[in-house]
């Protein structure tokens, strides 16, 4: 794909900025629309998983620490891949811990301790 | 991998994503979100991974096990601990935003003028600036939350704080119209290196001068930055899936500060910019007043008594960890058939949803956890109202007295009950310094000491009573 942009001609590439505006404005859409859903309970267990997703930076991070590029830009790419991968890793985690917790009336049997 | 398989993955990953928020709407569906998350997480790096420009792979996988590393035991700390790790991962994630930002600007800087579109290097600048300055705004607020000794925990306010603040940001976005008009002058990368330095040093004086009653919307705002950080690096690199899914965190940061800010009366500028802690210099001045104190004996015999209880929560529960505690008195009380309840606040605790969680880890029924709204009207009916460590979310003064700081704030109407019971660790006024009128009340009493040692006491006393444990 990076091959493909530095061909675009100058039309094209404006046409694709206007399609990331509209894919930006509809998502924050569906995002609002979602999230007002959400259930006040969770909302500490939402802003982990949100933590985990937002981590989607981790793609753009290979993006720059994976191509034949000059080291120094490589590893500021690999640092990113960290910082993300961190996220995904305890963001999912803790999220399913704390959903766990979450028992509705239905008492389960004895012996829970904590 | 071709090119249309992996926009492919991408168009499946944004959905998972998206399903994996609606899930959330209820408890019974909310783990399967967690899966389509992870699913969705795992699609997207391996397409991204397989992409023939990738050749490199050695580091990245030496940064995967890294990132594994340290976000397992990170997943472990304590539900008290929650807050800090969120906001520790939203550092993580500005990180990431500003480091692929600044390595993209110096890459593209290096290949010539061509790479440096006006609209790529306005969205590198935004990238970089939401990104660095949530990374040390997230580090400042988790090192508040964590109270860690060097970093102050009360609001740190000085003269001329906005000013310095609104023109430092003038300073970076001027440098940045800068960089874009003449992306590739000699001067740019020193000026870009610059906007960096500034997004860092503005992180850190956005959140000094807030008070840890605030972090619940700073929490969700820096989360709406780091969202909105993944977003521009979304448009940086004309990736949608990155787009996407950074929409999908701002909004929800965004709806989340909102409801914050809606719980405590106040506008997003006003917690921002308004330095709650202003509030601290104007109490001192009133009267002493006297509280009136019960005895463990005493309260449980009026908790006996009772046919409902509505157990208020606050950070200091979190803080004595009573919350297993907490439990044990609610099985007493169900025991002798007395209806309990939890009451809500929208920012109890340091974190939006914080109370729920810690009540959750104690095995309390999430069908016990009542929102302010829904309880207030049945306040009045309440025989025994316990306040476990809250304060101002429950202080009448934001009803009644316009003079006070928290004026028009929503609380739960704790008053209205017919008997209330405060634990609290000492007689010092709350987080925001204010004087709290519930506690001077007819109808309250007053149980001082640390929230798990008051409560096993009761524990201890009305389990005697029925010669159980």
């Amino acid at each position: 794909m990076s091959l493909l942009e530095t061909v675009v001609p100058a039309a094209a590439e404006t046409a694709d900025i206007w399609s990331q505006i509209f894919v930006f404005v509809l998502a924050t859409f569906i995002g609002l629309g979602v999230i007002r859903r959400v259930s006040r309970l969770l909302y500490t267990p939402l802003m982990s998983l949100t933590n985990a997703i937002s981590a989607i930076a981790v793609v753009g991070a290979i993006l720059v620490a994976g191509p034949d590029y000059p080291v120094e830009i490589r590893i500021l790419g690999a640092i990113a891949v960290f910082a993300s991968m961190t996220n995904i890793v305890s963001g999912f985690l803790i999220t399913e811990r704390m959903l766990k917790m979450f028992k509705s009336e239905k008492k389960p049997a004895e012996g829970n301790h904590p | 991998m071709t090119a249309g398989l992996v926009q492919l993955a991408y168009l499946v990953a944004t959905g998972l994503f998206v399903f994996a928020l609606h899930w959330m709407n209820a408890p019974a569906t909310a783990r399967r979100g967690v899966y389509a998350g992870v699913v969705g997480m795992l699609l997207a790096v391996v397409a991204t991974w397989a992409q023939p420009e990738v050749v490199h792979h050695l580091w990245i996988v030496v940064a995967i096990v890294a990132g594994f590393a340290v976000g397992v035991p990170l997943s472990r700390v304590p539900l008290t601990a929650v807050p800090q790790r969120t906001a520790l991962s939203h550092a993580f994630g500005g990180l990431a935003a500003g480091l692929v930002g600044t390595a993209k600007f110096y890459l593209w800087y290096g290949e010539g003028s061509a790479q440096l579109t006006e609209f790529r290097t306005v969205a590198i600048i935004l990238e970089v600036l939401l990104g660095f300055l949530t990374f040390t705004g997230s580090l400042m607020a988790a090192g508040k939350l964590q109270e860690v000794k060097w970093i102050p925990q009360r609001p740190v306010i000085y003269p001329l704080q906005n000013v310095t603040n609104i023109g430092l940001l003038l300073l970076a976005a001027g440098l940045g119209v800068g960089v874009v008009l003449q992306p590739t002058a000699i001067w740019a990368p020193v000026a870009f290196g610059a906007i960096v330095v500034l997004a860092l040093v503005f992180g850190v004086l956005l959140i000094i001068p807030i008070g840890g009653a605030d972090m619940p919307t700073v929490i969700a705002i820096l989360n709406s930055y780091a969202g909105l950080a993944a977003v521009a690096m979304g448009f940086v690199l004309g990736n949608k899936l990155l787009i996407t899914a950074g929409a999908l965190d701002g909004s929800s940061g965004l709806i989340l500060a909102i409801i914050m800010c809606k719980a405590m009366n106040r506008s997003f500028t006003n917690v921002l910019f308004g330095a709650f802690g202003q509030v601290q210099q104007i109490k001192a001045a009133g009267e002493e007043r006297v509280y009136k104190a019960e005895s463990i004996e005493g309260a449980g015999q009026v908790l006996e008594q009772a046919n409902l209880v509505v157990i208020v929560p606050g950070y200091g529960m979190a803080v004595a960890q009573a919350q297993h505690k907490v439990r044990e008195l609610y099985d007493q009380l169900r025991k002798r058939g007395i209806a309990v309840k939890f009451a809500i606040h929208p920012v109890a605790g340091r974190m939006p949803g914080h109370m729920n969680v810690l009540l959750a880890e104690a095995d309390i029924p999430y069908t016990d956890l009542v929102e302010m709204d829904e309880i207030n009207p049945d306040m009045p009916q309440v025989d025994v109202a316990l306040v476990v460590g809250a304060n101002d979310v429950v202080n009448p003064a934001a009803r009644s007295d316009k003079g006070s700081p928290i004026y028009g704030m929503p609380i739960i109407d704790a008053d209205r009950a017919r008997t209330v019971f405060a634990i609290k660790r000492s007689k010092n006024p709350g987080f925001a310094g204010i004087d709290n009128e519930l506690y001077f009340s007819d109808k309250t009493w007053m149980l001082f000491g640390d929230a798990k040692n008051v409560i096993g006491e009761l524990v201890k006393q009305m389990a005697g009573g029925s010669g159980m444990h």
